[in-house]
């Protein structure tokens, strides 16, 4: 659309149809071009039919919106808490901290189990990486990497590499090595190249890919031996702040929560957003496929924990509690996917009954927020990290 | 002043819209009580469910060994 024309006694070439005319200039997309009074009124034109497009494809978007919120509303026939009615309900549960990692000089920020089930790996504010046995509270391997803030970091499937990143906007993978005369830091390989922070990464079923999220709105897959990106997935409106490979029985496909208060679920093969859930009234801090891969629990700012069943394509369970006022920062499943827990601005963990959607333990222990917690791969034990500068293992 | 643009965003909205449209769901009942199934069958092989023993637990404290 014109914002201004002048009559100027201009004559050329026009910048459309390149005719010799007698040419106005034109202002599109803030740049100066010279059109004749054709290629003018043609413009002007253009723009009035792309503004009744537009009209119709949002009257379009709000009507299919409109149909499916119906459609899904025929099938939310019960709540999942009147379904467990009959449940018995569960126990006393004493869960108290059974080993303390102590050694990050700043707030944890992120962690992962290795596959053995002991060991844990640990990124921290101040850029240190540390690889941890659970079970002596040993530190095996140490890395500093080159910017602060790692907030995401990951054990590779064979137990013999690590990925991190953060504020370097890479994601890179260190092979661990027992060799005391190597250094770790020159094995290091850049995988993935983001535009903005690292918000968290996962190895797939292999240690050959690597899947990101990051604050520039995007996840990516990645070949870990090329760097070569394989895979983007575009549709978040703000920056990933967290995502989940679905378990393996169940295919290739992911969940990713953002800002932008959606969580989405993505074909890895396609780059397609299969399904996409908007609910939370606020960021999305942590996503966790629960074990059956039929469904998936979301921690948010808004301080709830919501359940997502993929086949019914819904919200079906909301955990919260008036007191609760703290936002939740990360989310895991128990094995059997009964107990779900969660980590809270308010330092505390919350255990829910997924079920009957009752909280069944709060637990005490960290000095600051808590900012990630993960359940070991044998479910016997879970732990978490926290700003206090410490890593918990409860059990 | 992007026109185009912005019919396009609004063009993959309503693609992603249609593509939502055409699935097929499950009543909420249906895929609540095979939540509630899952949870049941596995509950036994959930030790911080049933919380296992310290036999089995190697974070738990381990009963003294005594020689004989």
């Amino acid at each position: 659309m014109c914002d201004q024309t002048f009559l100027a006694n201009v004559f050329g070439s026009c910048d459309k149809c390149f005719k010799q005319r007698a040419l106005r200039p034109v202002f599109k997309k803030s740049q100066q071009l010279s059109y004749c009074s054709t290629c003018a009124e043609i413009m002007a034109t253009e723009a009035l039919h792309e503004n009744e497009t537009l009209a119709s494809l949002k009257s379009e978007a709000e009507n299919l919106k409109g149909k499916l919120e119906e459609e899904r509303a025929k099938l939310h026939d019960v709540e999942l808490h009147q379904v467990a009615e009959r449940v018995e309900a569960l126990g006393q549960f004493v869960m108290k901290t059974r080993r303390t990692l102590k050694g990050h000089g700043n707030k944890v920020l992120c962690m992962d189990w290795c596959k053995d089930k002991r060991r844990i790996v640990s990124s921290s504010q101040d850029g240190k990486v540390i690889v941890w046995d659970s079970f002596t509270t040993n530190k095996e391997h140490a890395v500093t990497m080159p910017c602060t803030w790692v907030m995401a970091c990951a054990y590779a499937p064979s137990g013999c590499a690590i990925a991190c990143g953060g504020l370097d906007n890479k994601c890179s993978v260190y092979p661990l090595t027992f060799d005391k005369n190597e250094n770790m830091a020159a094995k290091k390989k850049s995988v993935a190249m983001h535009t903005n922070y690292l918000s968290a990464c996962s190895f797939t079923n292999s240690d050959m890919q690597i899947l990101t999220a990051s604050g520039d709105g995007t996840c990516a897959l990645w070949d870990v031996e090329s760097g070569q990106l394989l895979q983007s997935f575009h549709g978040h409106g703000a920056d990933v702040l967290c995502l989940d490979l679905a378990p393996s029985e169940t295919g290739n496909t992911f969940v990713s929560g953002g800002c932008d208060k959606k969580a989405m679920v993505w074909d890895m093969r396609s780059g397609q957003c299969v399904q996409a859930f908007e609910t939370h009234e606020s960021d999305i801090n942590s996503v966790r496929y629960y074990p059956s891969g039929d469904a998936f629990a979301s921690g948010s700012d808004d301080a709830t924990c919501r359940l997502y069943d993929l086949r019914a394509d819904r919200e079906v369970a909301i955990y919260s509690k008036e007191s609760i006022i703290f936002g939740a920062s990360s989310v895991d499943f128990s094995l059997s996917g009964r107990l779900l827990f969660a980590g809270y601005n308010d330092y505390t963990i919350n255990v829910w009954d997924v079920l009957k959607g009752s909280r069944v333990s709060i637990l005490f222990g960290h000095e600051n927020r808590v900012s990630t917690l993960r359940v070991s791969p044998d479910g016997t034990a879970f732990c978490s990290g926290s700003w206090d500068h410490t890593l918990r293992v409860w059990a | 002043m992007s026109g185009s643009s912005s019919v396009a965003a609004m063009k993959k909205v309503v693609q992603q819209l249609q593509l939502e449209a055409g699935f097929n769901c499950v009543k909420v009942s249906q895929a609540a009580a095979d939540l509630k199934q899952f949870c049941l069958q596995n509950a036994q092989h959930d030790p911080l469910l049933t919380g296992a023993s310290s036999s089995t637990n190697p974070f738990r404290p381990q009963k003294v060994c005594s020689f004989l």
